[in-house]
Parts: C-alpha cells; structure tokens; sequence
C-alpha cells in the first residue's frame, strides 16, 4: 500500500472520531495532539480501528514516535 | 395501576421532550427497561423502567414537552387486570384511555389545551424538536397539519444545542457555588508502580483491550468511597442521604463543547478491563448524544481528570446535589524524594472539592489518603 492511500485511510478513521477535522487543512509535519483535539481515549480508539483496518498493531512503546500525521503514515507505510 | 414518572435526568435538565415510545400498551416492560427516548439540552436520554408491570396505556403525546415527574405511562401491575381499571373509570361504556389516574395533575392541564394535531404533524414536530403544543393550525377546526408544522420550522430560529447545554451548565454550576460551601483539598500522588504495572499490562495486547490510566483512578476513587461514604450521596433537605451503589459520574468533554457526567455503575465492584470497556462505551454515546436515564442521575460523586493538555490539577465545582467531586490533574514526571533520595517519577495532584456541610477537611484528607494508598496497589485494583 502506497503512502497516499496509508494516508487516505488514517485520516479517514481520525475524521469518523474527530468528525470536524478537514484533511485539507491538517498539516501532517505539525503535532498531532495540536492539530487535532483528541484525547487519550481518542487516540486508543484511533489505534484500534488501525489495527482491525491495516492489521498493524502499533504497541504503546512507540506512541512517542508517533506525534505527527506524517509520522504516523510512515510508520504503518513500513508494516503494511 | 402504576404510574410511571419521567425520572429525574440529572440535577442540570429539568424537562424533556417525548421523541419515541419504545413500547405499545398490552406490553410487558420489565426494570431496566427502555421504555422512551426524550430529547434534552445534552442527549437524546432512553428512559429506564423500573418497574415491572404491563403497559396500560401511554400518557404523553410525542413531541410534548415534559417536567420531570410528570406520569408518562400507566403500568398494570402482575396480577392486576385491566377491566378492574376500566371498572372505577368514571364511565364503563368509555374506551380505555379514560383510567381515572391519569385525570389528576399537570398533564391534564396540558392536555386540555393541546391543540389537535395529525399524527403524522406531531411525529415530524418531534423530530424537528417542536413544541407541538405551541404550534397555531391552519387546517378546518384549526388543527395542526404537516405543513404547519414545516411552516414553524421554517420560522423559527434552528435549536442552537450548544447555547441549551450552557444554559443548563450556568444554572448548575450557579447554583452549586451558591448553596455549596466548598472546600477544596489536594495532595500529589506518586504513581510509579501504577504506571510500571499499567504499561507492564498493555504491553501484550491489541489497543483494543488496553487499559488507560484513567480508569485505575477511577476504581481507586471507587474503593476508598467504600472506606468513606460520606463523600458519596446527595445532599437534600437538610441531610445527606448516603447512594445505594458506587456509581462515579465522569465528567466528558463534548467535541462542540460542553460537558457532560454521566454514571459509571458499581465501579468498586469491576475489574479494570471490564471498567475500560464501560468507560469507552459511555465517552462514546455521551458524545454522540445518546445516554440512559440512569446515567445522568445516579451518580453520587463525579470524577473530572483534566490533564489530557497538561494542567497539573483541577479543583472543581460540585455537581448538586452531589457532595463531593474528585480532580486529578496530568500524570507527568516531577522530581521527588523517595527514601531521602532526589528521584523522577510519575506523578499526579487528586484533588477534593467537598460539601462542607456534609463532611469535614479531616475526614477529606484521610479520604485522599486512602486513594493515594489504593495507587500503590495497583495489582489489587
């Protein structure tokens, strides 16, 4: 799966969680905790729909790593 | 006969309106039931039945507006037969919506000067979040059709739900800081173990089952209420009257703003996934407006954690007739002495903002000692 549509599907599932997001205008290479409201709930809820959508598991060890849309889509670009 | 009143939805909504019945007279409800959904300034509220009984006959229009306590529906009780009812009626020969119970009280009044309207006009007014008792009619003997009811809602200005809901939390809030002597502890809490444990737990699972440390507090919270039940119940007519259960309201965050506390039920008595479950599931439908009538009205103590932006501590406002609210702040890594030794570990500030006239700052500072204990426990959580 291309990056395109890793990021397609991420901010697909962040939009059904935070539904006032517009992809247009999230900037991937920003923080995504200031970009989008979400809390930690939000954030589980998003890694859960990742792992039964891309079958990606991401454990709790690398949420650090995960602090940006770009990030984020990287990430999963290497394990799907 | 039983009369089943609209239950209280929460010290903050007074009134709902009747959106859906849930059930059809001749029906069998049993407790816990959802027997109606009514729309309020914060949720679409299912209203729980606790009664058993079969439905006699529903007493509300949809689309009306109600107080609380108002009877929506009359139950015949097991055993109870309904021409007996129809026996004391005051004529035999009428049909059945004549049972004398329902000629007492408010909601004949209301009744009474209801305006006739097509079934299919009072289902559309429902939806539309109409008042169907305030709508003119056009139609022969002035009833109140479809179009009249489009017509309005044209009209009228769109229901702003965000300006509903603060006005619900202004008077709340207002009232709890006008008859409410706060007072307000707080004590920083090592949580080093509980977090070790907590990543310890997580580390093996799918994020789907993992456990967020928010619901660890709140398990604490509900253990040491076992220890002081003095800060769990409701403060009315003079005295304080103890809740039958532990169930914590959690204060969430609305994504267009607002907040809302919905009950956790008998959190004591759960084990943390268990509880994580619960708790996802409620932020959900609280957010997506759809909660139980016991829900917004069985909680005895609320529990707001403000630290998902980093504020250390919360010190709130009590939610009435509620006598205490318990705040934590962020977890984060501070410097702390441990042993005579400088050290960093997690830590987070609990908070207790209390009615002073239901316990005292002794009792508040031992109840925050019991929480801080049960964190350093937290296998037994």
């Amino acid at each position: 799966m291309d990056a395109t549509e890793i990021r397609r599907q991420v901010l697909e599932e962040l939009q059904r969680i935070a539904p006032e997001v517009e992809a247009d205008l999230l900037r991937g290479d920003r923080p995504l905790r200031n970009e989008v409201d979400l809390d930690s709930m939000d954030w589980l809820r998003l890694l859960g729909a990742l792992h039964k959508r891309l079958g990606v598991n991401i454990p709790e060890a690398d949420y650090q790593r995960l602090d940006s849309l770009d990030a984020i889509v990287e990430y999963l670009g290497t394990r799907c | 006969m039983i009369e089943f009143k609209l239950p209280s939805l929460g010290s903050d909504m007074d009134e709902g309106t009747l959106l859906e019945w849930k059930v059809q007279p001749g029906e069998r409800v049993t407790r816990g039931q959802v027997i109606a959904v009514v729309d309020t300034a914060k949720a679409a509220v299912d209203v729980e039945c606790w009664q058993e009984g079969e439905v006699f006959e529903l007493l509300i229009e949809l689309g009306t507006k109600i107080p609380v306590g108002t009877p929506m529906v009359s139950l015949l009780e097991p055993g109870e037969r309904p021409e007996n009812v129809q026996h004391t009626a005051p004529s035999p020969a009428q049909p059945v919506p004549q049972a004398p119970d329902v000629m007492k009280g408010a909601p004949v009044l209301a009744a009474a000067t209801r305006p006739r309207i097509s079934p299919a006009a009072r289902k559309r007014a429902a939806e539309l979040g109409l008042d169907a008792g305030t709508l003119s009619g056009s139609g022969p003997h002035g009833v109140v059709s479809l179009e009249d009811v489009e017509a309005a809602a044209a009209a009228a200005p769109p229901v702003d739900r965000y300006a509903l809901m603060r006005q619900a939390i202004a008077a709340a809030m207002s009232r709890s800081k006008r008859e409410i002597p706060h007072y307000y502890l707080g004590e920083t809490i090592a949580v080093g173990k509980l977090m070790a444990w907590l990543q310890a737990h997580n580390a093996e699972l799918p994020p789907e089952q993992r456990l967020l440390p928010a619901v660890a507090l709140l398990k604490a919270v509900a253990l040491a209420l076992r220890e002081y039940p003095q800060f769990n119940g409701f403060w009315q007519g003079g005295t304080l009257h103890p809740a039958p259960g532990i169930h914590l309201g959690v204060a969430i965050s609305l994504r267009q703003g607002g907040l809302i506390a919905p009950a956790l039920h008998d959190v004591d008595d759960k084990p943390l996934p268990r509880l994580m479950s619960e708790f996802s599931d409620l932020v959900q439908r609280a957010r997506s407006g759809s909660l139980r009538s016991s829900e917004l009205s069985d909680a005895g103590l609320t529990v707001t954690q403000l630290g998902e932006q980093g504020v250390d501590s919360v010190f709130g406002v009590i939610y009435p007739p509620q006598v205490a609210l318990v705040g934590f702040g962020a977890i984060a890594e501070r410097p702390w002495v441990e042993d005579g030794q400088l050290c960093v570990r997690p830590v987070v500030v609990a908070s207790l903002a209390a009615d002073h006239r239901a316990s005292d700052g002794h009792q508040g500072a031992r109840f925050l000692a019991a929480i801080r204990r049960l964190l350093q426990e937290p296998e037994s959580l």
